[in-house]
């Protein structure tokens, strides 16, 4: 294990102490160590956005913490959800009095947490209601959507709800923009060499030289197939062959793509695999309203991509436009 | 009568503990055929941690069974916290404030335990999960109760159908958590928390055993 550490069970606690040194202009801590919020959140008559899961997704999920993004979010263990004491207390943190949004991604462990924290926010007289992110297409068939999980479709997701709450909405309306930003949304990933949890000490995983695993998850849960290593072009068209027709996106519409490589893959090869995904759509006559392409949601060091992308409309649109300073997404209008 | 006294009842989670540590590496090992191999490794971390709250502050069976739940729920996460942190928890309601833990207390923090499990999960007979274990074992331990069995045959039943349903789950394909995306390789394998369902409750079969002997005092078990 080629690891940057010091001790495989401190990795989390340590990276988070880095981070919050790091970047003191955006980020606080608070009296859990392992929630982390907006330095100015809970901003009084907002709604706050909270989400959460596992490590090793840098930036996700502490990176999307910042102004018109996300207010608190609970760290938990790699790849392990966050206990619901966790949440729970990232809702406090974030709670401005106009109720809390949390925006996370569809895995059993998030769930169950989840939805114990919110019983006791309940209790405690703390508004939230939650949106399940699942763009993960290849994770489950469309007539089985529930079951999909959430991937890198959470940023737009917390980009979208985010930036509604900034606007001032109320708590029904953000869920529901959040909501129908998830739903406009599909990804999938194509993994090309596997990745070690410290505390493992070795991959869980092999992806053979030569092979790459389509469809591919998050934590490196099993794609739809591994097959021969695929140039950019062909990788490019097997994707939007297998996205493209889910939601389904159409001639003429403006969608947001975004391209996350998934850990160790260069950022070369990411612009490579952008400019094929511009020709087909170019040819398919999707205009690509705002592209991004870089490390966005990460899994650890492996390699590989994840594919996004979402259908707008003009709502979509002002929250997408809408100014944002955090450390994994920064646009100012 | 076949009983043991709450307050002595501690061990039982010490010795739970320390089934869980001994058993880390097997865990995280069978995990990591079909999950992501950190499930010995979560497990003995809560585990670890109630010992140290509970060297510090014992108690009797159900405070044990509160603090193990507390720190499983409030620091372990992922799937197996709130599951278990819930088994736990519903289980200790169930023996709150009785002195003595027959036959029927037990039973009845058994099937406190499977339903508390049964408000956060939909796992069903046969998904390959803990629930393949669970179920028949609380099923086992009761028919054995209702024909009048002595407490002891009701556990013996129990740990059997237990490791039944435990090995039937190999042979299984996952329906949920993470190992169910694998569908048909999924197959093949013991569910890890089938085995560490089936590990807790022989843990407590065994001590229990003891505990009605009267051959284990309750420092016995630290």
């Amino acid at each position: 294990m080629q690891k940057m550490i010091n001790a495989p069970e401190a990795a989390v606690d340590e990276m988070v102490e880095g981070y919050l040194k790091a970047h003191p202009d955006l980020v606080a801590g608070t009296d859990n160590a392992r929630v982390l919020k907006y330095r100015q959140a809970p901003i009084p008559g907002k709604v706050g956005i909270v989400t959460g899961g596992g490590s090793g997704h840098k930036p996700a999920f502490i990176g999307y913490i910042g102004r018109n993004m996300v207010d608190a979010v609970a760290v938990g263990e790699i790849f392990s959800s966050p206990p619901a004491q966790m949440f729970f207390d990232a809702f406090r943190a974030a709670d401005g009095g106009k109720g809390v949004a949390c925006l996370y991604g569809n895995y059993a462990g998030d769930n169950m947490n989840v939805r114990m924290a919110v019983e006791q926010a309940k209790e405690e007289g703390i508004e939230v209601r939650t949106v399940v992110a699942n763009d993960d297409v290849p994770s489950a068939p469309g007539d089985q959507r529930a079951k999909r999980r959430g991937v890198a479709g959470e940023i737009l997701m917390w980009k979208v709800g985010g930036a509604k709450a900034a606007m001032g909405a109320s708590l029904d309306e953000v869920i529901a923009q959040a909501q129908k930003a998830i739903d406009n949304t599909r990804s999938m990933g194509i993994g090309l060499m596997p990745c070690t949890i410290p505390e493992v000490g070795h991959p869980n995983f092999m992806i053979e030289e030569g092979k790459m695993e389509v469809g591919i998850g998050h934590h490196g849960e099993p794609g739809l197939e591994v097959v021969a290593l695929e140039t950019a072009a062909q990788m490019a068209r097997r994707m939007t062959e297998i996205i493209l027709p889910d939601l389904p996106f159409n001639a003429h519409d403006e969608v947001v793509v975004l391209i996350s490589g998934l850990g160790s893959t260069p950022l070369m090869e990411l612009y490579i695999l952008y400019n094929e995904v511009e020709k087909i759509f170019g040819k398919k006559q999707l205009r690509i309203y705002r592209p991004y392409v870089g490390n966005y949601f990460t899994s650890l060091e492996m390699a590989g991509v994840t594919l996004t992308v979402m259908k707008l409309d003009a709502d979509l649109k002002a929250c997408i436009d809408y100014e944002v300073d955090s450390m994994g997404l920064r646009q100012f209008a | 009568m076949e009983q043991f006294a709450n307050r002595d009842g501690i061990p039982l989670i010490f010795d739970l503990i320390r089934a869980i540590q001994e058993n880390k590496q097997y865990l995280s090992d069978i995990d990591g055929a079909i999950g992501d191999g950190d499930h010995g490794i979560n497990m003995n971390k809560g585990f670890t941690l109630c010992r140290e709250e509970l060297l510090a502050n014992p108690g009797n069976l159900t405070h044990g069974l509160k603090t193990l739940s507390k720190i499983l729920v409030m620091k372990i996460g992922g799937s197996m916290g709130p599951l278990y942190g819930t088994f736990f928890k519903s289980m200790a309601a169930a023996c709150d404030g009785q002195d003595a833990i027959d036959m029927a207390v037990f039973g009845r923090m058994l099937s406190s335990g499977r339903e508390g499990i049964q408000k956060i999960s939909d796992a069903k007979l046969g998904d390959k999960t803990l629930m393949d274990v669970l179920l028949l074992a609380e099923a086992a331990y009761q028919a054995a109760a209702q024909t009048g069995e002595p407490f002891r045959v009701c556990l013996d039943k129990m740990v059997e159908a237990a490791r039944h349903g435990r090995d039937a789950t190999k042979e299984m394909v996952a329906k949920l958590g993470r190992s169910s995306r694998l569908g048909e390789r999924s197959r093949g394998v013991v569910d890890a928390g089938a085995a560490s369902c089936c590990l807790i409750l022989e843990t407590m079969a065994g001590t229990i055993g003891h505990l009605l002997n009267g051959s284990l005092d309750s420092s016995q078990g630290l």
